[in-house]
């Protein structure tokens, strides 16, 4: 098993990024934290950078206006890191999708690992997923995609520097 | 103050500007006014009846624009609705901003998305949607169709 | 003259859980201007509303807001309501009382934990969310859903709250009585949250009037409007209760006005619970159009008046439905509140009024005005915040408040 997924695994620094959300599924997530479900005793913790983070939770549907700025952010993500959709938003863009200011799905420009789904998903569902990615990643179901083949969506945005490769 | 002094109270303000008053209950009531009129009516519910600006809300209708100006009197429990027509072709309204401050992002918010024209607006631009938005394209007009969008 | 630089604050910042962008336009360490760009969290509701009928218009409007999501939904079943002159049964205007003031004790308790985090105060956050669990506990029990209660509709509300839910609703509030007690007395007599609080961020009366301030940010500048009383709605006619207001408008007393209203909405509650027991019928008119017409609906929700018109035309989908957030209203006091404040203390003025740009709408960096080099990133903002009550700390020695040995007892 790749060592270092197996490391990444052991204590997750998620970075939370909320494009255009109703912040329903971000103050679950934080609620997650707190001392009733208490993630801290897992190692999980909120880092406040990208560049620090080990799983990407994404929330809300990005509208045209954060979704420029999201992909400049996740253009700095340091392989490797999971994305995880949380919430209806991401994943189908629920009743949004007709909206002017729709842009596009997000698994269009960055590939998503897992999707939560609910309106808002309980901490307990936010739990489960987030185990369910781990045993993912620890019994090798799961790779995730920033260690997968580009898309060519994907390509388009890797910016032109040599020596970015994979990390075995 | 009852209702009917309130009504008769702004009756007075308003002079010739009200076109027609129409009291819905004894909590909403509905004005109309000439586009003209604008300032001069929001001056005298700011500052004669001492009213709350609440929010003022466009509507794209057949016969053109329609702009209400709602404003609250707390005291009384009641909300005064003060609407206005413009055309399609002449979206153009003074702005009140200058004095109601409150006024100031609705105008803003009211101009991108239907097109009105407030004259005199002391920071007119963008405020909800991105600043390349294309220009003419108003989305809450009936005419807006989304595949007309330039893609980001 | 001194150099200008810009902090932006956003749109993707530490410190927030939305995107948003502020500008703070800086002279050394005193700001000068604000700048406030918006527009990230825009998702087109109010014409996404019009191709939905009355019915649909609720859940997704229910949907603006996570914290708010009764608030919301309550202002616009009144407009609907208002157009169509519907008439909603008495034992539905308690049971929406009563949701509306749960809401409001979870609301402000978030708000709390959030503000203790940005001050550095991370213990004031953990405990909040701690008893706010509680409350949504009991959300859970009465509507189904922690957030998001789908609870209103035209007409009435969905569920009724059991007889035998009620006693588990009235245990909540006393559990709550003792942690409010604590956080009341913690932040009026902590020296530490006093320096961070007093006088910071003052927003004058005048001021409140001028842009239309609204809820706690206009009533702790000492001007005392409020929905429930003014423009009577839900059941709040036939409900004693006060307004709380204070005098300065600085974030001291915002957050004093929060935590008694808390306080107000346990008695409320437990008005609206007496009121159930006894008053007995349907909780739903179940109507089955709303008639031509135009009608406003206000509330007040934990942030301030929440505005919603609806026009229809007889079918069964608005024409047209207008939506106004009271942060709206309250965001542009910032380019107030900030002036002459410290870059350290810009973060907590921001989060006083309670934004919620999700409800507004359906980013802070410090640049060099002139080399455009930047000074401070956004995560050196929330760091400076935290610095500042840590150097209060030192030259204090007070370590921060202490809990009672009985609180987390019985839990």
């Amino acid at each position: 098993m790749n060592w270092a997924i197996n490391a990444l695994t052991r204590s997750l620094n998620v970075f939370h990024l909320g494009g255009s959300a109703c912040n329903n599924c971000d103050i679950e997530i934080l609620d997650a934290l707190t001392p009733r479900y208490d993630l801290e005793r897992f190692g999980i913790t909120l880092v406040g950078s990208i560049r620090h983070a080990d799983v990407l939770l994404m929330s809300g549907i990005f509208n045209k206006k954060s979704a420029i700025r999201a992909q400049e952010i996740l253009e700095q993500a340091v392989k490797p890191y999971v994305v995880v959709a949380i919430g209806g938003c991401p994943c189908t863009g629920l009743m949004f999708r007709d909206s002017y200011n729709w842009d596009r799905p997000v698994g269009e420009y960055i590939h998503i690992d897992a999707f939560i789904p609910g309106c808002p998903p309980k901490p307990e569902a936010i739990i489960s997923g987030i185990v369910t990615v781990i045993e993912g990643l620890r019994s090798g179901a799961l790779v995730p995609g920033c260690l997968q083949a580009p898309t060519p969506a994907e390509i388009e945005l890797i910016p032109e520097v040599s020596g970015v490769g994979s990390i075995d | 103050m009852g209702i009917d002094n309130i009504i008769t109270e702004i009756r007075e303000g308003l002079g010739d500007s009200l076109l027609s008053l129409k009291q819905k209950s004894d909590k909403r009531v509905y004005i109309d006014i000439p586009p003209q009129a604008v300032r001069e009516t929001s001056r005298v519910m700011l500052e004669t009846m001492g009213a709350r600006f609440q929010i003022a809300t466009g509507v794209d209708t057949r016969k053109g624009i329609e702009v209400m100006y709602h404003w609250a009197l707390d005291r009384d429990g009641l909300i005064v609705t003060i609407r206005t027509m413009v055309s399609h072709e002449k979206p153009e309204l003074d702005s009140i901003a200058l004095f109601c401050v409150a006024a100031e992002w609705i105008e803003r918010e009211m101009w991108e998305l239907l097109g009105i024209h407030f004259r005199d607006h002391p920071d007119m631009r963008h405020l909800l949607l991105s600043d390349d938005w294309p220009e003419g394209k108003y989305p809450l007009r009936h005419d807006y169709q989304r595949s007309d969008e330039v893609a980001p | 003259m001194s150099k200008r630089t810009i902090v932006p604050i956003g749109p993707y910042h530490a410190l927030q859980e939305e995107p948003e962008f502020f500008k703070l336009h800086v002279e050394g360490e005193t700001v000068v201007h604000l700048d406030i760009e918006l527009g990230y969290n825009h998702r087109g509701i109010e014409k996404l509303s019009e191709s939905k009928d009355f019915e649909e218009t609720i859940f997704l409007v229910e949907r603006i807001c996570g914290i708010c999501s009764t608030s919301h939904p309550l202002a616009c079943v009144q407009a609907v309501e208002d157009a169509g002159n519907i008439h909603v049964p008495e034992r539905a205007l308690f049971i929406r009382s009563a949701v509306g003031e749960l809401e409001r004790i979870h609301s402000h308790l978030l708000w709390l934990g959030l503000a203790g985090h940005f001050i550095g105060f991370n213990t004031i956050w953990m405990w909040a969310w701690r008893f706010r669990e509680e409350v949504l506990n009991i959300l859970e029990l009465i509507s189904g859903n922690r957030n998001h209660y789908g609870m209103m509709k035209p007409g009435g509300v969905r569920r009724d709250i059991n007889k035998t839910d009620i006693p588990a609703v009235r245990g909540l509030l006393d559990k709550l009585q003792d942690p409010l007690k604590l956080f009341r007395d913690t932040v009026i007599e902590d020296p530490l949250i006093g320096a961070r609080t007093r006088g910071v961020g003052i927003l004058t009366s005048e001021m409140a009037v001028a842009y239309g301030a609204l809820g706690p940010t206009a009533r702790a500048s000492g001007v005392a409007i409020d929905a429930r009383r003014d423009h009577p709605n839900a059941a709040y006619e036939m409900l004693d209760f006060d307004v709380v207001t204070c005098e300065n408008g600085d974030v001291f007393d915002k957050t004093v006005v929060r935590i008694l209203e808390m306080f107000e909405s346990i008695r409320i509650i437990e008005q609206c619970l007496t009121k159930l027991e006894t008053v007995k019928g349907p909780v739903d008119s179940d109507p089955k159009c709303v008639a031509p017409g135009e009608g406003v609906g206000v509330y007040e929700a934990p942030r301030g008046e929440v505005f919603h018109y609806i026009r229809s035309d007889g079918s069964n989908r608005p024409v047209r439905h207008k939506v106004r957030a009271p942060s709206f209203m309250n965001v542009p006091t910032n380019r107030e509140t900030v002036l002459g404040g410290t870059v350290a203390d810009a973060t907590i003025i921001l989060a006083a009024v309670d934004p919620c740009y999700c409800c507004t709408e359906r980013m802070a960096v410090a640049i060099d005005s002139h080399g455009g080099e930047e000074l401070w990133g956004a995560r050196d903002l929330i760091r400076l915040s935290c610095e500042k009550t840590d150097r209060l700390m030192k030259e204090t020695g007070w370590r921060g408040p202490q809990p009672p040995e009985n609180l987390f007892d019985n839990r």
